[in-house]
């Protein structure tokens, strides 16, 4: 593959001119110009995945939204990122992650300290739109220093990419589609009985929600370290 | 000024948010000055009033008694108020939904006890468990939605006081899921 000329772009991010270099996504530009986009499955360091879909944005001449995570930047694109439309699908898109499992915040050992939570404040959802789903997922508890409960889940792989890209074992993936996704360790094996496995604890530590969680922790209680992975990742660029 | 006339109910909830409510302290003088409680687990009233201008309702719905009150409230409230994280999601309550109505029967009435003669659910006076806890909205249209478990005693004041004086308020500024 040739490698493409890296270039510098110039377009408008809203009504804002706006230049990123031409292989730089539109959530990095806007980003990097203190434009806020609200991200779920982004984290910084990480592929971009486009899971979530929170980053949704407008962009002039199409009636498309598309997520600012994956986009790659056009030379006089004109974005929109919050207009009264993208708030509304917002709020329908966190509804329907809020109402897909059974996250009941009050007594989740990430209350306090979820993003998704952050997510509900930041956008003034104060009720799921959509009926609650309760669909049931067994807890893996059977390794010795965490638990994953896909009923917290929002399945924005942060975990999976995590593992592969910067510890590089690749021992979680995704099975099935839709409503019945789950994390899984190797061949959907229980987490203890997982040999690709380190156990760094750094899926734990990129969840945005109480799904990957240490034992021992009770309501409120889990606090995840994201500073540890970004600045690991940010250390071997810089190599 | 006429008086509001409010309402206070608690459904399937543990009474946090009713906790939460009389948590305001000394406030509750200053709303006395613009609202009558008249009907409520703080006072003696039996049946629902028919001209009710807002009503606060504690807790999801698990019952058909529930869901007969909550059409009830809808019907002769003006303004419904879904006070805490169990009215506004289903929240613990609604964890039930994850084992079926009919393990938590199993549990309560076989498991757990030392005596059930009849060998029986009961029949008569409790009523029935729906097969699956509802938050408020998805029975009824509900017009303010507080969060909060429980809905601390602050967010309680703001929101109200701002609703008897006909005013918009920024509920996420003040409460949230699981606070």
């Amino acid at each position: 593959m040739i490698k493409e000329k890296v270039r510098v772009k110039t377009f408008k991010i809203d009504g804002i001119d706006v230049t990123g270099q031409s292989n730089a996504t539109l959530l990095e530009v806007a980003n990097e110009h203190g434009i806020k986009i609200p991200t779920l499955c982004y984290f910084e360091g990480l592929t971009p995945a486009g899971a979530c879909r929170m980053c949704l944005v407008e962009v002039e001449g199409s009636d498309k939204l598309i997520p600012a995570c994956t986009a790659k930047i056009k030379e006089g694109m004109e974005v929109t990122t919050n207009s009264e439309r993208i708030k509304s699908h917002r709020k329908m898109i966190l509804s329907m992650i809020f109402a897909e499992r059974t996250h009941t915040c009050s007594v989740c050992v990430s209350n306090g300290h979820c993003e998704l939570q952050d997510q509900a404040v930041d956008l003034g959802l104060d009720h799921s739109e959509v009926p609650y789903i309760h669909k049931v997922f067994e807890i893996d508890a059977s390794h010795k220093e965490y638990i994953y409960d896909p009923n917290r889940c929002i399945l924005c792989t942060r975990c999976v990419r995590v593992c592969d890209e910067v510890e590089g074992a690749h021992a979680l993936d995704i099975l099935s589609r839709g409503i019945d996704a789950k994390i899984i360790h190797d061949m959907d094996e229980p987490w203890a009985l997982s040999e690709s496995c380190t156990s760094c604890g750094k899926c734990v530590h990129v969840c945005p929600t109480g799904s990957l969680f240490e034992k021992g922790v009770s309501a409120t209680e889990m606090v995840k370290k994201k500073s540890i992975i970004t600045n690991l990742i940010k250390t071997r660029k810089e190599r | 000024m006429k008086k509001a006339r409010v309402a206070t109910i608690w459904l399937d909830g543990c009474s946090g948010c009713h906790m939460s409510f009389l948590d305001m302290d000394e406030r509750l003088v200053e709303l006395s000055e613009y609202m009558d409680v008249v009907y409520s687990p703080y006072v003696d009233q039996k049946e629902f009033p028919s001209d009710v201008d807002l009503t606060i309702v504690e807790g999801a719905l698990s019952t058909d008694h529930d869901i007969e009150m909550i059409k009830k409230i809808r019907k002769n409230s003006k303004k419904i108020l879904a006070l805490g994280d169990c009215a506004v999601t289903g929240n613990i309550s609604a964890m039930k939904n994850l084992f079926g109505t009919e393990a938590v029967m199993q549990k309560a009435y076989f498991d757990l006890v030392d005596h059930n003669e009849s060998g029986k659910y009961p029949q008569e006076i409790v009523p029935t468990l729906l097969d699956k806890v509802i938050p408020l909205n998805e029975a009824v249209d509900i017009d303010y939605f507080v969060p909060g478990c429980p809905t601390p005693a602050d967010a309680i004041y703001e929101v109200l006081k701002a609703v008897l004086e006909g005013k918009e308020i920024n509920i996420s500024e003040l409460t949230r899921f699981g606070k």
